[in-house]
């Protein structure tokens, strides 16, 4: 740094104020620079153009030129050569919200706004406490009320007509809520000094980590009933719930896993050599460190499981998916299928590109000092 | 450790061994013995409470348990088998034709998902702009967005393609409808397979020669050239055996009969949707694997090889290549575990593969308990084999120290 400062003040003035030869500053420098250095490149721009030529303007015209934004009426849709987005508003009450009875939408609403603002509020790691904590209890108890009803005048809805983004994001936030607890006294069992437990916690990680995550929802649905005594019956939301906890728990575990081995033994000994006792050791000393470096590939897991709850649709449980597929039974607006299918493929994108620019996020304000 | 237990023998004056249940409990090795035994008590007995109740139930509705099932006529179809299989066939052989099912989807998918990701990551460190911003949008708006998502999606466009009569051609030779793609195929398959196996057979055997070649360098110092020889066998083995074979030569091109073509071969729309999303899927993974596996290889690295007079493409064989596919392979490996997994989306489209399969399996037979585990032990041993398998190459490219 300093050598290059001194050369830079041994140029003569004169010298530092002759303008840049046209050819290497401005855009033609930059055009040479990022689309022709080289035949190669060269040839792969053209090749580009030359298919953004071909394909962009027919998209253009199908997506926006020629598209019908809003009619009630299909037939308008079929008169029109380009893509039919009125199908998104024809449908979007069935799209969201599913079989949720239609005058109660507003509840659905509200439990939306109750998911995604303590989703948005757990991303800053200044509000970390057990107040927050806390504050996820309140909610949980809030969306509950709010989709099940049946007090405060509110009327009641069974969990078999939840549904729509509602019935997404309660599924999404009580995998996270509820798995990563799990996730992190599984990775504790695994690298437990006692061998029963230790056996046990690889045998169940390493056995749920085999199996695809549609079977373990299909045991939970079908096989879990016949295991249950004469009588007793749990609800197929609350089966399909637990297994995707499990499920997200044992991922969850193995990079939880990675961040205790990162600890050096050091901080074990020394915690040891303060007398502290297990549980103070590893929650006050092993468990922040660990969770901090793997924080980010945790946030991964995470929106992992939020793609995922569409497996549940699979099972019969009305998420976005199954409900845009019902949505799309209509015979009058089948044929506008991928354009609603475009839609919540834009509507999971929203979500899931967020919580990945988050990752990225807090990756860099980790690293930060680390490399130092 | 044994410190607490330690302390509790010097509190003790020497001789007179008398143990309180205090002193028992505060014992580490009793208290870990103690917490083992609960815990296994409390899974033994739960798993025996929820089994006796199963046996219960079985037996209510007078089910019967146990394997026979399998040898019982299926009594249904499957849409496309890779083996001869009609409903008059057993339940074991329904299971046989899904494996090869989920088989032949998962190892073509894992061909294309790598190939898609080794183009696609290789592209994200273009020093052309265009390319890399494309490369880029591949990848996040494939990774963000659910796979079952993306998979409906191929299926539904599929679907709304154009009807057979007017479907898309490239070449008059490859067709493209909502029924699937058709391509042109070897008149002569059986030959082709011959063809196909010596490719194989000669790649296996060039590699076994370089191996060797490189081994006796090592030793005697005297390098083989063997190069020219593999090249010769891996061109040299499948042409040797299509001559043997009369050189079949005829292709049999797809063409469009009153309502559907006749000849070539027929790629389902089922089997299409799940490749695409897969493969498009896993690959916008992989390729994010391979970029920062690259970038990962140290700048000094690449400056060594140069200040040592390396060509490019020896840098990259040589230095780079090797150290970038040490850090790309435990992920990628996961990968196609999970590709291979999420094969069992294929019940969403009528796939049949395995999944979907053990489903009919279940709804024909009543054996749900024997057909979830047996669907349970492939799925799983699977999985362990590609762990295995990759654990076993991820040991002949780590680094040996010594």
């Amino acid at each position: 740094m300093t050598a290059r400062g001194s050369i830079s003040t041994a140029i003569p003035v004169s010298a530092a104020r002759r303008s840049a030869p046209a050819m290497e500053s401005g855009i033609v420098l930059w055009l040479r620079r990022n689309l022709f250095n080289g035949l190669y490149n060269t040839v792969l721009t053209l090749l580009a153009l030359w298919a953004l030529f071909v394909t962009l303007p027919d998209f253009i015209n199908w997506a926006v030129i020629d598209a019908v934004w809003h009619t009630q009426d299909s037939k308008v849709c079929r008169q029109a050569s380009g893509a039919c987005w009125a199908v998104v508003a024809e449908k979007h009450r069935v799209m969201l919200f599913g079989t949720f009875p239609y005058d109660e939408h507003w509840r659905g609403v509200l439990v939306i706004a109750i998911v995604v603002g303590m989703s948005v509020m757990s991303a800053f790691r200044r509000l970390w406490s057990y107040r927050l904590f806390g504050a996820w209890l309140v909610a949980t108890g809030a969306v509950f009320v709010l989709l099940l009803g049946g007090v405060f005048g509110l009327t009641p809805v069974g969990t078999h007509q939840w549904g729509g983004l509602p019935l997404t994001l309660v599924m999404f936030a009580g995998t996270v809520v509820g798995g990563m607890p799990a996730g992190v006294l599984l990775a504790l069992g695994r690298r437990s000094s006692l061998p029963a437990i230790r056996a046990l916690c690889t045998g169940f990680i390493e056995i749920l980590r085999g199996l695809p995550l549609i079977t373990i929802l299909f045991m939970a649905s079908l096989m879990f009933p016949l295991f249950l005594p004469e009588g007793v019956t749990v609800d197929k939301f609350l089966r399909a719930q637990i297994a995707m906890m499990l499920f997200f728990a044992v991922y969850a575990a193995e990079v939880v896993r990675g961040g205790l081995q990162a600890i050096p033994r050091g901080q074990y000994e020394a915690a040891d050599a303060i007398g502290l006792s297990y549980w103070h050791k590893t929650g006050r000393i092993i468990l922040p460190q660990a969770l901090r470096i793997a924080l980010p590939a945790l946030v991964n897991e995470i929106i992992r499981a939020f793609k995922n709850t569409t497996f549940v649709s699979i099972i019969g449980l009305f998420d976005v998916l199954r409900a845009t597929s019902t949505a799309l039974q209509d015979p009058l607006w089948v044929l506008y299928s991928i354009e609603a299918y475009l839609f919540i493929f834009l509507l999971y994108f929203v979500f899931c590109f967020a919580m990945s620019k988050y990752s990225e996020h807090v990756e860099r304000d980790l690293a930060k000092g680390r490399n130092l | 450790m044994s410190y607490t237990s330690a302390a509790a023998a010097r509190a003790q004056p020497p001789g007179r061994l008398r143990l309180s249940l205090r002193d028992i409990w505060h014992n580490l090795r009793f208290r870990a013995w103690a917490y083992q035994i609960i815990v296994v008590a409390v899974i033994v007995g739960g798993g025996v409470y929820l089994i006796g109740n199963a046996q219960d139930a079985l037996q209510k509705r007078g089910i019967s348990t146990g394997f026979d099932f399998l040898l019982q006529t299926a009594g249904f179809d499957i849409g496309e088998a890779p083996i001869a299989f009609s409903s008059t066939d057993s339940f074991l052989r329904a299971y046989a034709a899904a494996f090869l099912n989920t088989l032949k989807v998962s190892v073509i998918g894992i061909v294309l998902a790598t190939f898609i990701g080794v183009t696609i990551g290789v592209a994200r460190l273009s020093s052309n702009v265009l390319i890399r911003t494309f490369a880029s949008a591949y990848v996040e708006l494939f990774r963000n967005t659910p796979q079952l998502v993306q998979l409906i999606f191929w299926y539904t466009l599929i679907a709304q393609l154009p009807v057979a009569k007017q479907a898309v051609s490239l070449f008059d030779a490859v067709f493209i409808s909502n029924r699937g793609l058709v391509l042109p195929w070897p008149s002569d398959a059986a030959a082709f397979a011959w063809v196909l196996t010596a490719f194989a057979v000669a790649i296996a055997a060039a590699l076994f020669i370089m191996r060797w070649a490189t081994a006796h360098r090592r030793l005697t110092g005297h390098a083989v050239p063997v190069i020219g020889w593999t090249l010769a066998l891996i061109a040299g083995a499948p042409v040797a055996v299509w001559l043997l074979q009369g050189a079949p030569s005829g292709f049999s091109i797809p063409q469009m009969q009153s309502f559907n073509f006749q000849g070539g071969v027929t790629i389902s729309p089922e089997f299409l949707a799940l490749l695409l999303g897969l493969s498009l899927y896993i690959g916008a993974f992989i390729a994010e694997i391979v970029r920062s596996g690259i970038q990962s290889v140290g700048k000094g690295q690449i400056e060594a090889a140069r200040a040592i007079g390396l060509r490019p493409a020896q840098i990259y064989r040589r230095v780079v290549l090797p150290q970038a596919l040490r850090v790309m392979l435990p992920p990628t490996a996961s990968q196609y575990m999970s590709l291979v997994k999420n094969s069992s989306l294929g019940v969403a489209i009528g796939y049949p593969e395995l999944f979907n399969v053990n489903n009919t399996i279940i709804t024909l037979s009543g054996h749900t308990i024997e057909a979830i585990g047996i669907m349970m032990a492939i799925y799983l041993s699977i999985s362990l084999m590609i762990a295995a398998l990759m654990n076993r190459y991820n040991q002949t490219v780590q680094i040996r120290e010594r």
